[in-house]
């Protein structure tokens, strides 16, 4: 049977850009006016979908508009989406900073926020006293935090300095003792934004252990945001992704990921040559081709052998040139480069004026199934660029599968399989 | 399926509808605000809580020479040192509670920023802790009375003084009360924060702490009904008379007083209860 926790019914909230100036007044006895009358709010109806980069016509904005889903008890739900698609603004109404202005979340149980880790210490207080201080602020009672103290102070590991005012922690110790006293509450829900952005990286991987134990252990409901996509795919079972303040993908987590990185962070515009950050001022690219298309995202086949690369454009002076391409997972790390002037020393020479480079790449035998970005380059080996164009697009592997076979995955299994070795 | 939600989070709310059940719920947090308040006040002080003592201890001395001296105002024929020291006791709390009430929004924006719990926690531990603070002033005020009356005044202790547990309660319901408004209206228009600071001063003036109700009757007869408006008149003339026998004693004014803190009380909680739902939006 299906149980739901926490339900989102159209919920919306809008904001008003600007300074808060002499307008607000008058709008505020308009607003009181219209409810007086049993009227809408009449500023809910105007109001532009939040994208940020193009300029709108109202001061009303929606930084969240419609959202509506449901999650279950025990799901570990990943929230993500670009900056400012409203990520934190939703958490923030869901941990009851803020209120929406339209719609309404339904909740059973206790919900606990880990919105920045610290916030609440007093810098005067020992440590002893903040645990009690920041467990209260999170809803727990005094005999909770006296039953669960002594594994606070072990998980973040200041046992020495418990009665030391917390003004003389370093930042770290601080961060450990925050996420350490709301690690270990016990709301059935909680709420995480963006707390493994701080400490060091063991102190990161213990975060994370705690949190599969919350979810996997005890079956409580977490919804975590995070730009760290490793840490996303590895604990949660369940993605929303938002776009511009609407819900834009839900499903589980891998799905999302690949919604998300094929409409999301890198790659943004739809040609690839519009993706070019930086070029030479004497070179002009007019087009590039990847993988047979000028489309910033394609696919490459099952049992695909090769992949072409072909640039057009002109220069207004001769130049030494060779073709890097680095594909990339969706996390950013780096699986495989090709750079012909790096192993060999092979560099091509270039006549003033129309050009057209053609490359084809051997790709691996059986290459797993996997979302990858690709960053091209153009450069002189060792002496300079020429063009960077960093993320310009994304190729889905189908991955490589025959007869009975099953694809590997790029997450599981790495970027390519191996094949038994024939003499040739 | 039948669901009983625990929390429906919305934008309408009914104007009454006040969780105090769920403040109780939070009282050890409450707790932790009252302790945190009287341990970081003296943290790294060499006297510590004789700090409490001292400010209005200096203070009354200081009266005694301005006021009672060089401007000649009337106590009444109570030792100056006791007329003196009985006001500032119930004024300093009344200033206390309603100053630090104000400044709720504002001081603690990063934490309601972040964290959900009732906000009513914080105003409710300030009027705690304070009462801590004016225990200490009190004992003060009871050393200087008995030291006076056992060299030979002639007070007139009565039975008013069984009101002085209420006085005080009423003390800070008014400045919780009127904290909580200011706090409420401050995260929006700000112009009240520069209102409050030199306003308590001036109010201070309009309420009878340095002089007896009795000069200003006999002074400014026109202006009276300022001070008898005034809901703190009432409060410290009963307070003076409780321990003294001497100043104006009056159940009509002490009922007035008593209406409006009940009302300003109430007000303030609504308001207060109000504004918090959307405060880090305009604050």
């Amino acid at each position: 049977m299906s149980n739901t926790v926490i339900e989102f019914n159209n919920v919306g909230k809008q904001y008003i850009l600007g300074t808060i100036g002499t307008g607000t007044l008058s709008q505020d006895l308009n607003r009181w006016w219209a409810n007086i009358r049993g009227k809408e709010d009449p500023f809910l109806k105007i109001g532009d979908t939040n994208d940020r980069t193009q300029k709108g016509d109202s001061r009303f904005v929606w930084a969240l508009r419609d959202i509506n889903f449901k999650v279950e008890q025990g799901d570990v739900v990943g929230i993500v989406g670009k900056n400012g698609a409203g990520k934190s603004t939703l958490l923030k109404i869901l941990s009851r900073v803020t209120s929406p202005t339209t719609g309404n979340i339904k909740i059973k149980g206790r919900i606990a926020s880990l919105l920045e880790v610290g916030t609440g210490f007093h810098p005067e207080m020992t440590g002893r006293e903040n645990i009690f201080m920041n467990g209260s602020i999170m809803g727990m009672t005094k005999a909770e935090i006296r039953s669960k103290f002594d594994e606070i102070v072990d998980f973040a590991g200041v046992a020495k300095y418990v009665d030391t005012p917390v003004k003389r922690y370093s930042s770290g110790m601080m961060v450990r003792l925050g996420f350490a006293i709301a690690a270990h509450l016990e709301p059935e829900i909680l709420v995480v934004d963006e707390v493994l952005a701080v400490g060091d990286a063991e102190f990161q991987k213990k975060a994370i252990g705690k949190m599969q134990d919350v979810s996997k252990g005890e079956g409580r409901t977490v919804l975590f945001v995070s730009h760290n996509m490793a840490a996303v795919r590895s604990l949660c079972t369940r993605g929303v992704m938002l776009k511009n303040g609407t819900v834009d993908f839900i499903g589980n987590i891998p799905d999302t990921l690949d919604h998300y990185l094929k409409n999301g962070e890198g790659v943004q515009k739809s040609k690839i040559v519009d993706n070019i950050k930086w070029s030479k001022n004497s070179l002009k690219i007019d087009s590039i081709r990847i993988n047979d298309t000028e489309e910033s995202s394609s696919t490459i086949r099952n049992g695909q052998k090769s992949l072409k690369i072909v640039i057009e454009g002109s220069t207004e002076e001769d130049m030494s040139y060779d073709i890097m391409m680095t594909l990339k997972s969706k996390e950013g790390i780096p699986l495989a480069t090709y750079a012909m002037g790096h192993y060999y020393g092979n560099i091509q020479h270039l006549k003033k004026g129309h050009f057209s480079l053609r490359r084809e790449l051997e790709l691996p035998n059986i290459l797993s199934k996997g979302i990858m970005t690709a960053d091209l380059y153009l450069h002189h080996p060792m002496v300079e660029y020429l063009m960077k164009a960093p993320d310009c697009c994304t190729l889905e592997s189908e991955g490589f599968q025959q007869g009975f076979g099953r694809a590997l995955s790029q997450e599981q299994n790495g970027f390519m399989g191996f094949n038994d070795y024939e003499e040739k | 399926m039948y669901k009983d939600w625990d929390i429906i989070i919305t934008n309408r709310s009914s104007l009454l509808n006040i969780d105090l059940h769920e403040v109780w719920r939070y009282r050890d947090l409450l707790a932790m605000y009252v302790k945190r308040d009287i341990i970081t006040f003296y943290k790294q002080t060499i006297l510590g809580p004789l700090w409490f003592v001292i400010q209005p201890l200096f203070t009354t001395i200081m009266f005694m020479f301005v006021f009672g001296g060089i401007a000649g105002i009337s106590t009444d024929g109570i030792p100056q040192a006791v007329f003196y020291l009985a006001g500032l006791v119930c004024w300093n709390y009344f200033q206390d509670c309603l100053s630090k009430c104000s400044d709720t929004f504002n001081a603690n924006q990063a934490i309601f920023g972040k964290v959900y719990f009732p906000r009513l926690v914080v105003p409710l531990s300030i009027v705690i802790s304070n009462i801590i603070k004016m225990a200490i002033q009190f004992t003060l005020f009871l050393a200087v009375y008995i030291y006076y009356f056992a060299s030979g005044v002639d007070f007139h202790l009565n039975m008013t003084i069984l009101l002085v547990p209420i006085l005080i309660v009423m003390l800070g319901c008014l400045g919780l009360g009127f904290g909580m408004i200011i706090s409420s209206m401050t995260t929006k228009y700000r112009d009240l924060r520069f209102l409050i600071t030199f306003g308590v001063q001036l109010w201070m003036y309009a309420t009878p702490v340095i002089y007896p109700l009795s000069v200003m009757k006999d002074t400014y007869p026109k202006y009276i009904w300022v001070l008898v408006a005034n809901p703190l008149t009432a409060i410290l003339e009963t307070f003076k008379y409780a321990f003294t026998g001497v100043g104006e004693f009056n159940w009509l004014y002490l009922g007035y007083s008593f209406a409006f803190t009940v009302i300003i009380l109430i007000l303030g909680i609504v308001i207060f209860n109000r504004v918090q739902r959307n405060f880090m939006d305009v604050i």
